[in-house]
């Protein structure tokens, strides 16, 4: 009850939660913020189906607008044909992308589709990716009715080009069958090698040969089908003349199975093909640890994924809707108010305000006339207009900045330490097997043998990867937690390498949104206010919006008449009052330069009363954060935006770190570059794809998103923007990896000298060996394990 | 000692069996989506339309409740 009288004294939407203004609509007892969300209760109640609110709070969304005609691009075959999975009959199934999905309630309503309509034969969400599996009947529901469908209650589906370039892989998941396959091995060998640890009557000699025989062939799955990973790798590394870990590691393999093989088919002993197959499930079992994927997150987007799946084309037969692989040369396409431009064209039609934000990070809408040329990337933010293609999709500057970035993308990959600290090992153990070899053939010719091959058994270094992949696997679990996604285990390394950090502004440093918004002159009274806020409403540029916020006003007086002029101002009638807002030549006259919108003039009924200015909004915690890594990294701004900040950057980040502003995305990789040919190791921190090209370049990329449902640009890291000022930890934790890893490292070493002990004697028997692998290989995980979240508790991660 | 044979191959073929369910676990996808599966569970099965879901809205009908009081029918 307590719950029930809270949610009313704040008056939250019933369906979607926000906070109901002066606009809110009540129905039935319950109250709703918008004409949207209520409707979306109508259809559920009526539909029977209102469990979908008592599963969670206010679990609704709240519904965009669409047009009418938003999902007619579902009705072209090709596009269809991309879509649909599988097809038969009266049945096609469709999986689609709902970045909404977030609760129980969306579960529950996604799944009882078939309730709204009885079309829909099955739908099953998968929470990760976010995504729904829907079957449904075609005679019956066509996918744009399906798409509109999902609209209506509030989950409208993403469609990108890139979902129509490719189906999306398989997962590859012959790693897991593997490590099941050896962990059944491994268990059931183990179990039949007990007479070979506490021996057996002599009367029994027959049994005993028949449980060696069973481990002979229990252990060929693992040998021919587990382990063949370690072979490929230790393989291809040889063939590029690189020794990397897994080529001591096969080797050990291979002479402990061949030994193994020989002692039992010579009926002179056991084998060691428990140690054998453990060694390899534990070896797998780390390894699937550590690259356990963040499967609802990408790293590897391009620019398919921003792209919308079709545009509309006038011709003179009317208007079409082509997917966009099909854009022509000289087609005119038409761009309605809030689209994504696709294709480099010249305006014909309307006027454009574009927001190249997302391409070049300047935050302020730029405005263009008829016949200028218009570049793919941009968002419109007039109204509807119309462009002339002047160049294809794939041709496009944006496209042809990603395709140059590519190609550097290859170089990147470096060896990790593991690699070479193995070379050293490997050495070592040749040296001592060749000493021990040498001795026991000048002493005791039958034993040589046998010292050879333990001592490769016994110092295979499969103690450093089981460290390396359970230390790395925990970490990536524990900085995942904290929001800090990273791409691989390699990435982590990287990080820890790295001695300088780039920092974009725009979306990075601070959150892209104008809501500092200052007052400059005569004092305004409540009435005006609010007619401002009235007025400024009627407008979708960023500075109106943030001029809504600022005035804090619930209840705006309707506007009689308005006039916006995109990149001028607008104009416009509330209640009596003439009121105008814009830049200094549209308020205050032609005599003043066009400045751009870095400050909102205000006049009413002609009289100028005041200006705004506006400045960027940061990122709680970025002072601790900055104070603390200017202790141990060099530190650069590149930001594609005006210097208006300069002067707050620069008392932020002290005097010595450089503020670059006005660089274009190639001016950024160009500032990567320049760093590391000085030798240092870079970390870039970006979000948009003006950073794209930089994130790529560097040693490091951390893109950083306020959503990590939403795209972020090509990267090795993706940070939760709300974890940005714990990106300090984040690097220590990274830096703690290796000493981790090392440390486990050293304690194995222990164990391998006990084993050594024997093994040059030529007395390593199936008991030792038994007891000191399963004892090292626990060890080692539990000083992984132990060491690596003790650090990070000690940091206080969660 | 037959017996002993007996037993190995019994055991053997019943882990087997047992790996033969894993891989076809994963092959089925269930491991795949680790979030859904548990609040599927608690979801109680209506026939459609049934009149008693409509206007039943106690926000404080938690999902934990539901799943105590399907318990209990059971």
């Amino acid at each position: 009850m307590d719950k029930k009288q809270l949610t009313q004294s704040v008056q939250v939407c019933y369906h979607c939660g926000e906070e109901v203004g002066s606009e809110g609509i009540s129905w039935e007892d319950k109250s709703f913020c918008c004409s949207g969300c209520k409707m979306v209760y109508e259809i559920l109640d009526h539909a029977g189906m209102c469990d979908y609110y008592t599963l969670d709070k206010n679990p609704g969304n709240q519904l965009r607008k669409i047009r009418n005609d938003q999902f007619s691009f579902l009705d072209d075959e090709k596009i269809q044909q991309g879509l649909i999975r599988f097809k038969y009959e009266s049945q096609s199934h469709v999986e689609l992308y709902l970045p909404q999905i977030h609760c129980s309630s969306c579960l529950w309503l996604l799944e009882n589709l078939h309730r709204l309509n009885p079309a829909v034969i099955s739908s099953q969400v998968h929470f990760e990716r976010k995504q729904i599996k829907v079957v449904y009947d075609h005679t019956q529901l066509s996918l744009r009715r399906l798409a509109e469908l999902l609209t209506s209650v509030g989950y409208e589906p993403y469609f990108s080009l890139h979902d129509l370039k490719t189906a999306s892989s398989p997962v590859d998941r012959s790693r897991i069958f593997k490590l099941g396959v050896a962990g059944f091995c491994f268990s059931n060998i183990m179990m039949m090698s007990f007479p070979e640890y506490f021996g057996i009557d002599a009367q029994e000699q027959a049994l005993q040969q028949l449980f060696r025989s069973a481990n002979l062939l229990l252990s060929l799955p693992v040998f021919f089908y587990s382990a063949s990973e370690f072979f490929n790798s230790a393989w291809s590394g040889i063939r590029s003349r690189f020794l990397n870990i897994d080529a001591p590691i096969a080797l050990a393999i291979v002479v402990t199975f061949f030994r193994s093989v020989y002692e039992v088919m010579t009926q002179t002993g056991g084998g060691y093909f428990d140690s054998m197959s453990g060694i390899v499930f534990f070896m797998l079992l780390g390894r699937v640890l550590q690259d356990k994927t963040y499967r609802q997150l990408s790293f590897d987007r391009d620019y398919t994924s921003y792209f919308p799946m079709a545009v509309t084309v006038v011709r003179p037969e009317g208007v079409t809707t082509v997917s966009l692989p099909e854009l022509a040369l000289n087609d005119t396409i038409l761009i309605h108010h809030g689209d994504l431009i696709p294709a480099d064209g010249i305006l014909t039609r309307g006027k454009a305000l574009i927001d190249y934000s997302f391409v070049t990070g300047e935050s302020m809408p730029v405005e263009k006339e008829m016949g200028e040329i218009i570049y793919a990337g941009g968002k419109q933010l007039g109204a509807n207009m119309e462009l002339l293609v002047i160049r294809e999709v794939t041709q496009s500057y944006l496209t042809q900045l990603w395709n140059r970035q590519e190609e550097k993308k290859v170089a990147k990959e470096k060896p990790s330490f593991v690699h070479a600290l193995s070379k050293y090992f490997t050495w070592v153990v040749f040296a001592i097997a060749l000493t021990s070899g040498t001795y026991w053939l000048m002493q005791d010719a039958s034993r040589a043998l046998n010292a050879v091959t333990s001592v490769l058994i016994i110092a295979c270094p499969c103690a450093l990867l089981l460290s390396n992949t359970f230390t790395n696997g925990n970490i990536l679990r524990r900085l995942a937690r904290n929001h800090f996604y990273l791409r691989n285990a390699q990435t982590l390394e990287n990080l820890a390498a790295a001695d300088t950090i780039l920092f974009d502004k725009t979306g990075t440093l601070s959150t892209g949104k104008f809501t500092e918004v200052r007052y400059h002159g005569e004092p305004l009274t409540f009435f005006q206010r609010r007619c401002l806020a009235s007025l400024a409403a009627q407008s979708t540029h960023p500075l109106s919006k943030a001029i809504v916020t600022w005035a804090a006003i619930h209840q705006l007086i309707p506007v009689r008449s308005f006039n916006e002029i995109p990149g001028s101002g607008i104009e416009g009638l509330v209640g009596d009052e003439l009121l105008t807002l814009g830049s200094a030549r549209f308020v205050l006259g032609e005599a003043y330069p066009a400045s751009a919108f870095s400050e909102v003039y205000f006049s009413w009924e002609g009289k100028v009363l005041g200006k705004f200015t506006f400045s960027n909004e940061y990122r709680e915690g970025l002072n601790g954060l900055i104070s603390s890594l200017k202790k141990r990294y060099a530190m650069t701004v590149v930001s594609g935006d005006q210097s208006a900040d300069q002067s707050l950057l620069q008392h932020l980040f002290g005097r010595e770190v450089p503020l670059l502003f006005d660089q274009l995305p190639t001016d950024k990789q160009d500032v990567v570059a320049s760093i590391q040919e000085k030798g240092s190791r870079v970390i870039m921190v970006g979000d948009g794809l003006n950073d794209a090209g930089a994130l790529l370049q560097a040693d490091v990329g951390i893109a950083v998103t306020d959503d990590s449902n939403r795209f972020t640009p090509a990267s090795d890291c993706i940070l939760s923007a709300d974890a940005l000022p714990m990106l300090d930890l984040f690097l220590r934790v990274a830096k703690a990896n290796k000493r981790i890893v090392l440390t486990a490292f050293v304690v194995s070493i222990i164990y391998n000298l006990v084993g050594l002990f024997f093994a040059v004697q030529g007395t390593l028997n199936p008991m030792i060996a038994a007891i000191l692998m399963p004892v090292s290989s626990m060890s080692i995980l539990l000083i992984a394990f132990g060491l690596s979240n003790w650090y990070c508790n000690r940091l206080d991660l969660k | 000692m037959s017996v002993i044979i007996l037993l190995l191959i019994a055991s053997i073929s019943i882990a087997g069996l047992f790996l033969l369910a894993f891989i076809w676990n994963v092959k089925n996808g269930q491991y795949d989506d680790e979030t859904a599966p548990a609040i599927r569970i608690l979801f109680d099965d209506k026939k459609p339309g049934s009149q008693q879901t409509r206007h039943q809205v106690n926000p404080d009908n938690s999902s934990k409740n539901k799943a105590k009081n399907k318990a209990t029918t059971i």
